[in-house]
């Protein structure tokens, strides 16, 4: 055998698996009630069972911050189940769909549905409905994780500066593109794109809840099934192929899922960054890497890590808002800067 | 029993094996030995299938193109010569992905008797990565073993494939391993390795296949391949091959080369 390379890298004790997913779980129903209380109106969510409510305080409950929890937890749980998924498909913490140009290309796909869904023939319309958006982003998302992982992997090893280099190309040809489309629209297609691109979740209603949920639940749904092989692929392709893994069809299955969940949570919440840099690589150091534990954990502390950024971002500058983007590149940026540091002596660039 | 016949590969539009004819049998251990870019790792990755090319190969009758991924790794586990580990996993955690890919995923302890058959029982919880390479190398043989852990099923052997097993590994861990193979070749497995050190082979393998410029230049017996020609012709250099004691065989290179 040749000599493997020394790696250290960012290790901690390990806690308990069992108490750590009931702690994050915990935390989650807290969240969620915190999120559901908080609001410019003082109304609480128990209201809803002690008294009558009149019509408007009962929307307020049920047709804005109940819809917008509920996003905000399934956004925040893709999110960082994709980010696990794409660091496991690339070996690799630092691979996030928002930092690699994945992000950028669903958005470019959100964007071209935006501003030319309304002269796209009858049949697309008719046939993608309220769903055009996600639809677009979805393939938006896709096709530059394809790209990308055509273009960063070699026979089943992943270049860490490939990847970050071409991850920087796809983005910026993404934002290219995007930026030729917003240079097209019109005032109204304008107010939508702002809005969207800074990534929030303040434009949540049930419609996006329906047009986004079935595709966000099938990507957390799909991702448990690809676990062992992303356990096995972490020791490589050809020996997760000797461990008796499919591996062709999980770095499909991979793809499509990160694509499915980052493209619908691009459609109805802009750009939120980080989530899946940081939910991931907490998680690595407090339960370990193996993928079985660390994804539905991951679902769980993204859902909660979303849903409060968003109820702090609805606090800070009341009755005003922060977009959440905003505040999670001030969470992400740190953390991820704290891993290129503890890698920067093993990284091979 | 393992049959290979009309073997050939090509890397880089190079061809670096030719109609290779190539059998192992169950309870040996067969040694692929030759000089480095004999194709010995090439004749190793053809037969478990990393590498595609002309040629058909059989495991225990059953065609390997046959066989799903699934059901190869519960016949067979594959040791390639550095594996590389991507997250902070712990050697329990890696050994135990070779215990569940295989056939005793329902026995309990086999994980914790895997590395305590390579000695690393003392560093089982702690991190893979944070091991020295022959640590790692010893590692990665425990999970291949607990693959594959008996040896010997009701319906067909279980086969090991080792590229240099014991490459990074000082002369006690050596033998520490070619002792895991042999018990296994002993306990009715197959034990395919290609192997570096002539010595250690004829000490250890049942056969050895003998490589030179992608051809095979001999195949039997130790003692009927370790000979001066053979192996002066295959390493082009010429080398005198001693017994010592009697019975064993060991060799002394000589410094003069051919050609």
């Amino acid at each position: 055998m040749t000599a493997i390379p020394f790696t250290p890298a960012i290790r901690a004790p390990r806690l308990a698996v069992p108490a750590v997913t009931t702690g994050l779980a915990l935390l989650l129903a807290a969240m969620a009630c915190l999120s559901l209380s908080i609001g410019a109106s003082g109304l609480l969510p128990w209201e809803l069972f002690t008294r009558d409510l009149n019509p408007a305080e009962r929307a307020i409950l049920l047709d804005i911050r109940l819809p917008r929890l509920i996003l905000g937890m399934l956004v925040g749980a893709a999110l960082a189940v994709s980010g696990a998924l794409m660091q496991g498909l690339f070996r690799n913490p630092l691979a996030d769909p928002g930092l690699v140009g994945v992000g950028a290309g669903a958005g470019l796909g959100a964007v071209i549905a935006i501003v030319l869904g309304g002269v796209m023939p009858a049949a697309v319309q008719a046939v993608t409905g309220m769903y055009m958006v996600s639809l677009f982003a979805f393939f938006g998302g896709w096709a530059t994780t394809l790209i990308l992982y055509r273009v960063a992997s070699l026979r089943g090893h992943t270049s860490i500066a490939t990847m970050l280099l071409a991850g920087i190309v796809l983005g910026a040809l993404a934002g290219a593109a995007t930026g030729i489309l917003i240079y097209l629209a019109d005032d109204n297609q304008l107010r939508d794109l702002t809005f969207w691109g800074l990534g929030s979740l303040a434009g949540a209603n049930w419609v996006k809840v329906w047009a986004a949920a079935p595709v966000l639940i099938a990507g957390l749904a799909a991702a448990p099934f690809l676990a062992r092989g992303l356990n096995a692929m972490a020791l490589g392709e050809a020996v997760a192929r000797h461990l008796g893994v499919p591996v062709e069809a999980v770095k499909r299955g991979a793809i499509l899922a990160v694509a499915a969940m980052t493209g619908a949570s691009v459609a109805v919440s802009g750009g939120i960054g980080f989530v899946g840099i940081v939910v991931p690589h907490i998680l690595r150091l407090a339960i370990g890497p193996d993928h079985r534990t660390l994804l539905p954990a991951a679902a769980l502390f993204g859902a909660t890590l979303l849903i409060g950024a968003d109820t702090f971002s609805r606090v800070v500058v009341a009755p005003a808002e922060l977009p959440i983007g905003i505040i999670m590149a001030l969470i992400g940026a740190p953390v991820f800067l704290w891993i290129l540091l503890a890698r920067r002596a093993t990284m091979e660039i | 029993m393992l049959l290979a016949a009309d073997l050939g590969a090509s890397l880089g539009g190079r061809d670096v094996l030719h109609g290779v004819e190539f059998e192992a049998r169950p309870g040996h251990i067969t040694a692929i030995v030759g000089p480095n870019g004999s194709g010995k790792t090439t004749l190793l990755r053809r037969l478990t299938r990393d590498l595609p090319g002309p040629g058909s190969i059989s495991l225990d009758g059953v065609r390997l193109a046959d066989l799903s991924p699934r059901q190869l790794a519960l016949r067979r586990a594959v040791l390639p010569q550095a594996t590389a580990v991507g997250f902070p996993f712990t050697l329990r955690e890696i050994v135990r992905m070779g215990h569940e890919a295989g056939h005793a995923a329902h026995l309990p302890g086999i994980v914790e008797a895997a590395v305590e058959e390579v000695g690393l029982s003392a560093k089982i919880d702690g991190f893979f990565q944070d091991m020295s390479g022959g640590e790692q190398a010893r590692g990665h043989l425990a999970r291949v073993r607990a693959q594959v852990w008996q040896a010997r099923r009701a319906e067909y052997p279980c086969w090991l494939f080792v590229d240099e097993p014991v490459a990074s590994l000082d002369i006690g861990h050596q033998l520490q391993v070619m002792s895991v193979l042999r018990r296994f070749a002993d306990a009715g497995g197959g034990v395919v390795a290609v192997m570096h050190d002539l010595n250690l082979t004829a000490m250890h393998a049942d056969r050895m296949v003998l490589m030179a410029e992608g051809r095979i230049a001999a195949a039997g017996r130790p003692a009927e391949v370790m000979t001066d020609p053979l192996l002066s012709g295959a390493y082009r250099c010429q080398l005198c091959v001693n017994t010592a004691p009697p019975g064993g065989i060991w060799l002394l290179p000589q410094a003069a080369r051919l050609g």
